[in-house]
C-alpha cells in the first residue's frame, strides 16, 4: 500500500483535456480542471452534464477515451479504484448490511492490513469525529438515513484519504436534514483540511458548500469559479440561467463593445437600456440581456426607464415577488426584499422598471 | 391480491384445495401407505430399516447417493456462481440470451439431456472421436458409466436450479456495493470474500440446497449415464419395486431417504433464515 504523502499538495488534483464518449454522445468533452489540495470544490450541472462521469473517472470506474487525471502529480489514470487511496460518499449510503456500524469503518483498515485493536481504536474515534460514539454496534439498516450517511463518511475518511469523493450524497435525505448534513460536511472538510469534489445538480447546495463550483453542460465546463463570481459575473448564458433565478431578454446591440464594457441595448418591443457585454459585440449583433429578479426596480415618477404591467404581487414573507409584462408581451418577474423600503406595486398597476447597468449582463448569440 | 384485499381463512382453503386435494391422494396417501408397509410387513418392527443399514452392499449404494449428490453440488455451484453473477450485471440482449441458455434446457426432456450425454460420452462417441483425432487417445476412453459422467451429467440437468436463486440473490447487490468496498481499498478477490459471497450466501443455501435434494432422489441420468455400478437410491429403490416386488423393503429405503431430507430442510432453513436475517438487521 502506498505511503501516506505528507506533502501539502499531494491532495491536488488536475484532470486534462477529459473526454468520454458513449457511442456518439460525449459525455464528457474535453474538460480540464485543476482542484488544489484541501479546496472543496462542487461539480453541478443538469443530468447528462457529465459531472458523475468525471468524478467517476477520478474514482477509478471510468477509465477516459482522452486525457488524463493526475493526483498530487501522479498519473492515476489507468490505476484501479482501490489502489487510489481515495475516500468516496455514493448516493446511496452503501454501508454493508452484513457488518456492524464499526465493521463497516474498520474495513478500509481491514484492506490496509491494520491489527485489529489498532482498526477498533481508529474506527473508534471516526465514528466520534461524525458524533455517533454509541452507534458502533448496530447494523447498518437500524440507523437513520442522515446516521448511515455520517457513518459513510467515517468510514470514507478513517484511513486518511488525501481526497474525498463524494457523489450527491444528500440527495436521498430531507430537506432539513440535507441542510443541517451540508454545514456538517463543510465543518469537518475544514477540520480534517481534505480536497473535497462534490457532485451535486443542487445549485444551493453548491452555492453554500463549495469554495469553487464547476458548473457543466452537455459534457463541457461553461465556467469554473467562487459562488459569488458564477452568481454576479455568470460568463456563459447557460451558467446565467442555471445558477439562481434569471429573466432573459432577447434584443440588438445599439453600438460595438468589448467584453466587460457598458453597451446600449435595444429591447424587442421597448427601447434602448444600459447592459454590460460579457463577450465582444458589434453594433446591430443579437444579444441575450440576463437580468436577476432582485436586481430589477421600480422607478418613481416620471423616470426613463421601460414600462410594464404588473399581473400578479406574491407576497411570501421575507420578499415579495411581482409578475410584470412588458411591451411586446415579454415576461419578467421582479422581486422586493421586505424592510428596505423599496417602493412596492399592486396587480393591475402600471410601473416604470429600471436597472443599473452592472445588473443587465448582454450575452452575444450566435447568428 | 385480486380486488387488493385478504382472504378470509374459507376462502383461502378453498382456493388451495384443489391442490390440497391432488397432494393427498397421489402424495401422501401413498407415502404413508409405502411407509406403513415398511414398518410392519413382514411382522412390525424396524427389520427392514435394519436390513438396509446392516447390508454393506446396499450401505455403499447410500453413501454413493451421498457423493454423487455433493459432488454434483459443489460442480453446479462452481459452474453457476460466475454465469448467474455475469446475469446480475446484464441488461437487455445480453440477459435474454443467457436467460434462454439457462431455462432452454430445463423446458426440454431430462431424457432427451441425458441421452445427449451418452451420445457425447460413448465408447464411439463424439469426445471419444474427437480425442482419437486429436492423436490424444490410442484407444477409445471409457467415459460413459463412471461416476465422473453421473456427476458431470447431473450437474447439467441440476444447473438452473442453481443458477435462478444465485441470479436472484446476487441481482439484489446493488453495483455500488462493490464499488465502495474498492474504492475502500479492497481488491477483486476481497471485494468478493468479504461483500459479495457474503450477501449472496442467502442464494448459495437455497441453490445448494435444492440441487441436493433433488440430486438425491435422481433417477433418469444415474440410471442412464452410471448403470449398474453406480447405481444410486432411487435405482434401488425401483429395482426393489419392478423386479424384487419387495415392497416393504422398498419403503424402508425411501423412508430412510426422507427422513434424511427433512432433516437437511429443517436444518438449513433455520441457516437461511439467519443469514436473511443478518442480512436485512
Amino acid at each position: 500500500m502506498r505511503k501516506l504523502d505528507a506533502d501539502r499538495n499531494a491532495g491536488s488534483i488536475s484532470i486534462e483535456g477529459l473526454t468520454r464518449r458513449f457511442g456518439a454522445v460525449h459525455a464528457v468533452d474535453g474538460v480540464s480542471l485543476d482542484i488544489r489540495a484541501g479546496e472543496f470544490l462542487a461539480l453541478l450541472g443538469p443530468s447528462g452534464s457529465g459531472k458523475t462521469t468525471i468524478l467517476m473517472s477520478i474514482a477509478g470506474f471510468e477509465y477516459p477515451d482522452e486525457g488524463r487525471i493526475l493526483l498530487g502529480g501522479e498519473d492515476i489514470t489507468w490505476l484501479p479504484p482501490n489502489r487510489r487511496n481515495l475516500g468516496m460518499v455514493f448516493q446511496r449510503y452503501t454501508l454493508f448490511p452484513h457488518m456492524s456500524v464499526l465493521e463497516n469503518i474498520a474495513f478500509p483498515l481491514k484492506m490496509r492490513g491494520l491489527g485489529r485493536a489498532e482498526r477498533e481504536e481508529r474506527a473508534r474515534a471516526a465514528l466520534r469525529t461524525v458524533r455517533l460514539d454509541q452507534l458502533g454496534e448496530r447494523r447498518p439498516a437500524q440507523l437513520s438515513g442522515g446516521q448511515q450517511q455520517r457513518v459513510a463518511i467515517a468510514r470514507a475518511i478513517v484511513y486518511r484519504p488525501r481526497v474525498l469523493l463524494m457523489d450527491e450524497p444528500l440527495s436521498a435525505l430531507d430537506k432539513n436534514l440535507r441542510e443541517e448534513m451540508q454545514i456538517e460536511i463543510k465543518h469537518l472538510q475544514r477540520e480534517i483540511g481534505i480536497t473535497v469534489v462534490f457532485v451535486t445538480h443542487d445549485q444551493t447546495e453548491a452555492l453554500t458548500m463549495a469554495d469553487r463550483v464547476a458548473v457543466l453542460d452537455h459534457g463541457r465546463l461553461q465556467q469554473l469559479g467562487a459562488p459569488r463570481e458564477l452568481y454576479e459575473a455568470p460568463q456563459t448564458e447557460f451558467v446565467a440561467g442555471f445558477i439562481g433565478e434569471t429573466n432573459f431578454w432577447s434584443g440588438s446591440a445599439a453600438a460595438a463593445a468589448a467584453p466587460g464594457e457598458a453597451v446600449g441595448v435595444r429591447l424587442e418591443g421597448s427601447g434602448v437600456m444600459p447592459a454590460l457585454a460579457v463577450s465582444r459585440v458589434a453594433a446591430g449583433d443579437r444579444v441575450r440581456l440576463a437580468l436577476r429578479p432582485e436586481r430589477l426596480r421600480i422607478l418613481p415618477g416620471a423616470a426613463e426607464g421601460v414600462p410594464a404591467l404588473v399581473t400578479e404581487a406574491i407576497y411570501a414573507g421575507n420578499a415579495t415577488t411581482l409578475m410584470l409584462e412588458a411591451a411586446g408581451g415579454q415576461v419578467l418577474r421582479l422581486r422586493i426584499p421586505a424592510g428596505a423600503g423599496l417602493p412596492e406595486a399592486v396587480a393591475g398597476e402600471a410601473v416604470t422598471l429600471g436597472w443599473q447597468a452592472a445588473d443587465a449582463r448582454a450575452f452575444g448569440v450566435a447568428p | 391480491m385480486l380486488g387488493g384485499r385478504r382472504f378470509s381463512p374459507a376462502a383461502s382453503l378453498a382456493l388451495a384445495a384443489p391442490f390440497l386435494l391432488l397432494l393427498l391422494v397421489v402424495f401422501i396417501l401413498p407415502l404413508a401407505t409405502l411407509l406403513h408397509e415398511s414398518l410392519f410387513v413382514p411382522s412390525p418392527g424396524l427389520g427392514n430399516y435394519a436390513h438396509a443399514l446392516e447390508e454393506p452392499v446396499y450401505l455403499r449404494v447410500m453413501l454413493r447417493t451421498l457423493r454423487i449428490a455433493f459432488l454434483v453440488t459443489l460442480l453446479a455451484l462452481v459452474l453457476a456462481w460466475p454465469l448467474a453473477w455475469v446475469m446480475s450485471r446484464s441488461r437487455g440482449l445480453g440477459l435474454a440470451l443467457l436467460g434462454a441458455a439457462v431455462l432452454l434446457p430445463l423446458w426440454t426432456s431430462v431424457l432427451v439431456r441425458t441421452y445427449a450425454w451418452m451420445v457425447l460420452l460413448q465408447r464411439n462417441g463424439v469426445i471419444n472421436q474427437m480425442l482419437a483425432r486429436l492423436g490424444l487417445i490410442e484407444q477409445p476412453v471409457r467415459l460413459l458409466y463412471t461416476e465422473g459422467a453421473v456427476v458431470l451429467a447431473m450437474a447439467h440437468v441440476l444447473l438452473p436450479f442453481m443458477v435462478l436463486p444465485l441470479y436472484s440473490a446476487l441481482k439484489g447487490i446493488p453495483e455500488d456495493y462493490p464499488r465502495a468496498a474498492q474504492m475502500l481499498g479492497a481488491s477483486p478477490w476481497a471485494t468478493f470474500r468479504e461483500v459479495v459471497w457474503p450477501l449472496c450466501l442467502p442464494g448459495v443455501t437455497s441453490g445448494c440446497l435444492m440441487v441436493f435434494l433433488l440430486a438425491l432422489g435422481f433417477f433418469v441420468t444415474p440410471a442412464l449415464i452410471g448403470g449398474p455400478q453406480q447405481m444410486m437410491i432411487a435405482t434401488l429403490v425401483s429395482q426393489q419395486v419392478r423386479e424384487l416386488l419387495d415392497w416393504p423393503f422398498a419403503g424402508a429405503l425411501v423412508g430412510i431417504l426422507l427422513a434424511f431430507v427433512l432433516a437437511l430442510v429443517l436444518l438449513f432453513r433455520r441457516a437461511v433464515r439467519l443469514d436473511r436475517f443478518v442480512g436485512q438487521a
